[in-house]
């Protein structure tokens, strides 16, 4: 029988890919290569909208989650960091969100059971991955009436039921609510996942849940604490609490030590490759992503790692072959009394 | 990593900032004055838009302690989904509010649910419950739970309210079955509400009430262990409305005794509350009977409450405040202003007692440090609450601003008077620079302020961070400003975890300040074991702030740093070797098997001896002379770090001079001690009749009561042959029929602080210590003489003993004295039975600090035991088998023995 998510977690410290952004640059697209044929009228500029090349150019997408399985990731993300009917109106694109994230999903897919096939020892996961949108619900776009709020929680639960639903009709293996830096907005992805499952009577899907440190005060951009965040989220029940994206391994280290320490369910962290240079580009070299988060494992801190912005197949690589050597965190004990 | 993380299933709440309910944190007041139904200005705001105006009522609210806010807009004139958005939002834009969780607050369940949609934070629901059936309880629980909120329970089924106890605990059992089981809580994320009535109102019916929720609330707690109990207190005393001075009493009173039945949380006025112990007796005791139901046939508790009211309220409001105590001396109003948060006269009241004082720093040590320990002990005692003591704090803190200028004055003063004698200065080479920070999880900061206060008064330059400091920003500012020590305080036990984090990160970073540890909860044991191996740069336990002087000091002191740092490592791997040769020693008995294992006494070949007589006897003013023959020099030394044995370290090639003339000094003082009469000792001895009534328990009879005394047993595997010994076995089994005795005994050296305070004010430290090491060894000197009386004379269990100073200092005499808190008796707790039989504070002059020290400090206490086969040892670590045996028998809060026992448990 096939190996479940959580058997793999007891097992070994888990490898998530990298970034799919940087990954999609090398490739120096044009605005025709987004459009693709289906496109080639559209009214809007598209260039820039990563999501599209799902169904634009599938090719490239399943070759970049190849070149991440074939580095090591257990786990590869879609491409569906703005696949909502909220984040796509950017493009006038709002109608295609279910079918962005549908593709999306078919494209992990079919490169994560290529691999399995490949090695069934090493079953690779398709993580449904569900950004934080461009508007937010704690904080009010307007500085003289910080009263003002630019969307509603309904619009928010209802575009992420939306990405959902694609995100599971594509065969996703769980959902990955990430780089949330308004933790109400998560709250409504918890509360449109557990509302889809019970409502459609689909078997709930693992969740994992990825926040955001925005900066040195330790706090989400949205003001909340590490634990306050992760309090806020626990409802969820999350297979895996974590951080990525903003920080560096280096100014992440003292988060996910925290994080280890009270989370009752798995961790998971992908830093971006260090902290951008004043060309707004990623330094940091594989071997010394890998150095800094190879501590971390031996500390006992992690189960699930990978890479944010600026992170490449070789990043991942680096960071898979240093935590081999170490086991992963174990699940604390929960208490039963006082 | 090696070892499994352990969580506890608190109830956990977040805004900005985490909040999680632990057994220590007493009771968390939910600010209620954001209410439109409770608060007419509230209300007035909302109606008229002035939304801004309505946020500095919950500002007010977070700053007057509130650890929670709730927020209501139930109310006919407003569009109440609305109104609670707009408000929440805003409320998110304030992050001084916004830190603390929320409470969202309305009988309309649309209301709640608009209310959810707006906090990021987990949130506390108010309420739902089953007056309209299981079905839409089940629906909004679901909701709620969706949203990630802890949910309050109304008692409210299809049949009504519920009044009774019975019919309160029924309602929310069943409430917790259905939420539990059904809907997927934790039951730590259920919070219920049994309902507070009104008392008091003249109808027969209503007198149980509040008996009622407090009794429910005990057998909800007992059912259902990891949920919490709330209820809004201010309907207790609704038939005393317009009387506001009595509503707080009441309030008061109730809330002392339901947060003793296990109330968690409760809707109040956070900035109104009254201590219970400043409560006019005669209105206390007319609350008690009131809210207790006592004294109450025909409503005569009710009726007598009511004229009383009457005669209070007709007073007029402003009367209403008793001033009596402004006739008292300064010291007694500064402690009255601390304990009751007044500000009123603190700058007049400080300006006095500074010039009363020879130092402004002697009014800080004295007086409001004074006042700040009651206000401690009352906390400690649940007789005040969270707001409260920020009030007086802040009463603290006013008053050290008044004296800070004086004391920069006389800083400065010290450096001109350098300058001009053209000394070395310390000061004016730039000062050292001392970091000092609450860890993070930690809001305590008076010990910290207080440090500070003190180390800044000698010249150092303080950076003070403040409280909940994460460990980066104590590092990255301790850095920044490059300090010379860091310092970090912590009262409450996760903070022990915290300091150790800092230490390793330091190590990490590649620090080399050396870092102070300090605050109620932290140990010399826990820093060696614990903090010390984490860094290497040295990691100094501080006992209290008149240490941190000495540490500092020595620290700062190139010379001295290297041999400070030496002999504090060296003491330190002692501790912490000892403490893993006692933790290699793994194999435990079963705790019935170390019972059956006890010490072999033979009862049928042994009669008790009878003391001379029963109950307490009193010395007060004992002949100091008499007492110096007993004193043990030894232990004298070792304070002065000068080991070896007494008195062959006289003539010791190292230190023997110096030894030698400090023998001499301390001889001449002692006699000008004695000569002077400056100190005085006062014991209390006492013999009552002892039987063992089960393997460790020891039944005292006293001439009124019959207290029983708890015992530890040695749980370690022994050697074959080798008994599990408790002091229990040392009494004669109530099986064998034997009359046994026990005795207990306290001495204590009073008389030390106006010569303590001459040597300080001569600046003649030498004189000052050497002092109070003498007092210390007078106390174990008297605690020595007295045994021996009382094997000899009082008790006479032997005729001929004719020991020499020696041999009593080789315990080689028959019969022990163990103290509570000490290996053979490790509770500390016990300590209140003790002092309770020899008569309490009035007769031993001794006061039990709230973690059981004893004050003055130069304090023995301890049980006599004269059975032949007795003698000290200790009881090692025990198991989780003994621990529920004697938390049972303790009658006391698991989690209560388990914090006065974690030394001891495995």
């Amino acid at each position: 029988m096939k190996k479940t998510l959580k058997d793999c977690l007891k097992e070994r410290i888990l490898i998530i890919d990298g970034a799919m952004g940087t990954m999609i640059q090398r490739h120096k697209l044009k605005e025709a290569d987004y459009r693709g044929e289906r496109f080639k009228d559209w009214h809007t500029d598209v260039q820039g909208n990563n999501d599209l090349l799902s169904i634009t150019q599938p090719g490239i997408i399943i070759g970049i989650h190849k070149e991440y399985l074939e580095a090591g990731a257990d786990i590869i993300e879609t491409n569906t960091f703005s696949s909502t009917v909220i984040a796509q109106a950017d493009y006038d694109m709002q109608s295609l969100a279910y079918e962005l994230n549908v593709a999306s999903a078919q494209c992990a897919r079919t490169a994560a059971d290529e691999y399995t096939a490949k090695n069934p020892d090493k079953p690779r996961f398709v993580a449904g991955a569900i950004g934080p949108l461009n508007k937010t619900l704690s904080l009010s776009p307007d500085v003289n009436n910080p009263g003002f709020r630019a969307v509603t929680f309904d619009e928010v639960a209802a575009a992420y039921t939306e990405q959902i639903k694609g995100l599971v009709d594509g065969g996703v293996d769980m959902l990955l609510i990430e780089t949330i830096f308004d933790t109400l907005n998560a709250k409504a992805a918890v509360y449109a996942a557990k509302n889809y499952f019970r409502t459609n009577g689909i078997a709930e899907l693992p969740i994992m849940i990825s926040g955001t440190i925005t900066d040195a005060s330790g706090r989400t951009l949205s003001g909340q604490t590490l634990e306050a965040f992760y309090i806020s989220l626990q409802h969820a029940n999350p297979i895996s609490i974590g951080l990525n994206c903003a920080l560096g391994a280096q100014e992440m280290r003292p988060h996910i030590e925290e994080l280890s320490s009270i989370a009752s369910c798995y961790t998971s962290a992908y830093p971006n490759a260090g902290l951008p240079n004043a060309f707004g580009e990623y330094d940091e070299q594989p071997h010394e992503t890998a150095h800094i988060i190879e501590e971390w494992a031996a500390n006992g801190w992690l189960n699930i790692v990978g890479g944010c912005c600026g992170t490449t197949p070789d990043h991942i690589k680096h960071i898979a072959d240093e935590v081999a050597k170490y086991k992963p965190r174990e699940l604390p004990v929960l208490e039963e009394a006082l | 990593m090696s070892e499994n993380i352990h969580i506890k299933p608190y109830l956990r709440l977040s805004g900005l900032e985490p909040l999680v309910v632990r057994p220590e944190t007493n009771f968390v007041n939910v600010g209620e004055r954001t209410n439109v139904t409770g608060s007419k200005k509230f209300a007035r705001l909302i109606k008229d838009g002035k939304y801004e105006e309505a946020l500095s009522v919950a500002r007010q609210q977070v700053e007057s302690g509130a650890q929670v806010i709730d927020i209501n807009m139930d109310d006919a004139m407003l569009e109440g989904v609305e109104a609670m958005t707009t408000f929440l939002n805003l409320v998110q834009a304030e992050p001084d509010i916004a830190k603390i969780p929320i409470m969202i607050d309305s009988s309309k369940f649309a209301i709640i649910e608009a209310g959810l949609k707006c906090v990021q934070g987990k949130c506390i629901v108010n309420s739902i419950s089953m007056k309209e059936g299981e079905a839409k309880f089940i629906e909004q629980a679901f909701i709620c739970k969706s949203y990630g909120a802890s949910v309050i329970v109304m008692a409210f089924d299809e049949v009504g309210q519920a009044d009774t106890k019975q019919r309160k605990i029924e309602i929310c059992h069943r409430a917790y079955k259905i939420l539990t089981e059904q809907v997927g809580y934790d039951p730590q994320d259920i919070i219920f509400d049994p309902n507070i009535f009104a008392i008091a109102t003249g109808i027969e019916e209503h007198n149980n009430y509040a008996v009622d929720f407090i009794e429910a609330t005990k057998e909800i707690k007992r059912l259902m262990p990891l949920t919490k109990v709330s209820g809004g207190v201010s309907n207790v005393s609704f038939s005393f409305r317009g009387n506001d001075h009595v509503r707080e009493a009441i309030h008061s009173v109730f809330l002392f005794y339901a947060i003793k039945a296990g109330m968690d949380m409760g809707i109040v006025n956070a900035g109104q509350l009254v201590v219970y112990d400043e409560i006019d007796p005669t209105l206390r005791d007319l609350c008690e009977d009131v809210i207790l139901n006592r004294n109450n046939d025909n409503n005569e508790a009710t009726e007598k409450l009511i004229i009383h009211a009457e005669t209070v309220k007709a007073k007029g409001k402003v009367e209403v405040k008793d001033e009596k105590w402004r006739n008292e001396p300064v010291e007694k109003r500064l402690a009255h202003s601390l304990v009751n948060g007044i500000t009123d006269y603190i700058d007049a009241d400080t300006e006095e007692a500074r010039q009363k004082y020879p130092k402004p720093l002697d009014v800080i040590e004295g007086p409001l440090m004074d006042g700040m320990n009651i206000v401690g002990d009352l906390f400690g005692a649940g007789k005040m609450f969270l707001p409260q003591v920020v009030k007086s704090a802040r009463v603290m803190k006013k008053a050290v601003a008044v004296l800070t200028p004086f004391i920069e004055q006389e800083k400065e003063d010290r450096k001109q008077a350098h300058l001009a004698a053209g000394t070395t200065n310390e000061e004016a080479a730039g000062a050292a620079k001392i970091l000092l920070a609450t860890v993070k999880g930690d809001v305590h900061d008076i010990g910290k302020n207080i440090v500070g206060v003190v180390l800044g008064c000698n010249g150092y330059d303080i950076i003070d961070l403040g409280v909940m400091v994460a460990t980066d920003k104590i590092l990255d500012a301790a850095i920044k400003n490059d300090v010379d020590i860091i310092g970090l305080s912590g009262l409450i036990t996760p903070s022990l975890d915290e300091m150790v984090h800092v230490a390793h990160e330091m190590k990490r970073r590649g620090m080399t300040q050396p870092l102070l540890i300090g605050g109620a909860t932290t140990s010399r044991m826990h820093t060696a074991v614990k903090i010390a191996q984490e860094y290497d740069n040295g990691v100094i336990h501080v006992l209290d702030a008149s240490r941190s002087v000495t540490v500092a000091g020595s620290l700062l002191n190139k010379e001295t740093k290297p041999e400070f740092l030496n002999g504090i490592k060296t003491e330190y791997h002692k501790l912490k070797e000892d403490f893993a040769s006692r933790k290699t020693v793994k194999n435990y008995l079963p705790f019935a098997e170390a019972q059956q294992n006890g010490a072999a006494v033979d009862w049928d070949n042994f009669t008790p001896v009878a003391p001379a007589f029963t109950g307490t006897k009193v010395f007060n003013n004992y002949d100091l002379a008499e007492i110096a023959e007993y004193i043990d020099w030894q232990p004298f030394f070792i304070a002065w770090e000068m080991h070896g044995k007494f008195p062959a370290l006289l003539t010791d090639t190292v230190i023997g001079v110096e030894a030698t003339k400090l023998y001499n000094d301390a001889k001449k003082l002692l006699q000008q001690i004695i000569a002077e009469k400056w100190l005085t000792a006062r014991g209390v001895i006492g013999f009552w009749p002892a039987t063992k009534t089960s393997p460790d328990t020891v039944e005292v009879k006293d001439e009124a009561t019959t207290l029983k005394l708890e015992f530890l047993r040695q749980q370690i595997k022994k050697a074959a042959g080798q008994p599990n010994l408790s002091l229990s076995d040392f009494i004669a089994p109530e099986a064998t029929g034997l009359k046994d005795f026990i005795g207990a005994f306290s001495v204590t050296i009073e008389g030390i602080e106006p010569h303590i305070k001459k040597f300080e004010e001569a600046h003649d430290d030498y004189n000052k210590i050497i002092l109070q090491a003498l007092a210390d060894r007078f106390a174990e000197a008297f605690a020595e003489l007295l045994h021996k009386k009382t094997r000899i004379e009082y008790w006479g269990y032997v005729s001929d003993e004719h020991l020499t100073n020696e041999q009593l200092i080789g315990e080689a005499y028959q019969g022990i004295r163990p103290a509570p808190g000490y290996p053979a008796c490790p509770d500390h707790t016990e300590k209140y039975k003790l002092f309770t039989l020899l008569g309490g504070e009035a007769t031993t002059g001794i006061h039990l600090t709230e973690s059981l020290a004893m004050y003055p400090a130069a304090s023995v206490c301890g049980w006599y035991f004269a059975n032949p086969a007795s003698k000290y040892f200790g009881v090692g670590k025990i198991n989780d088998d003994q621990l529920k045996d004697y938390t049972e028998r303790k009658a006391m809060p698991p989690d209560e023995v388990k914090r006065w026992l974690r030394p001891i448990l495995e």
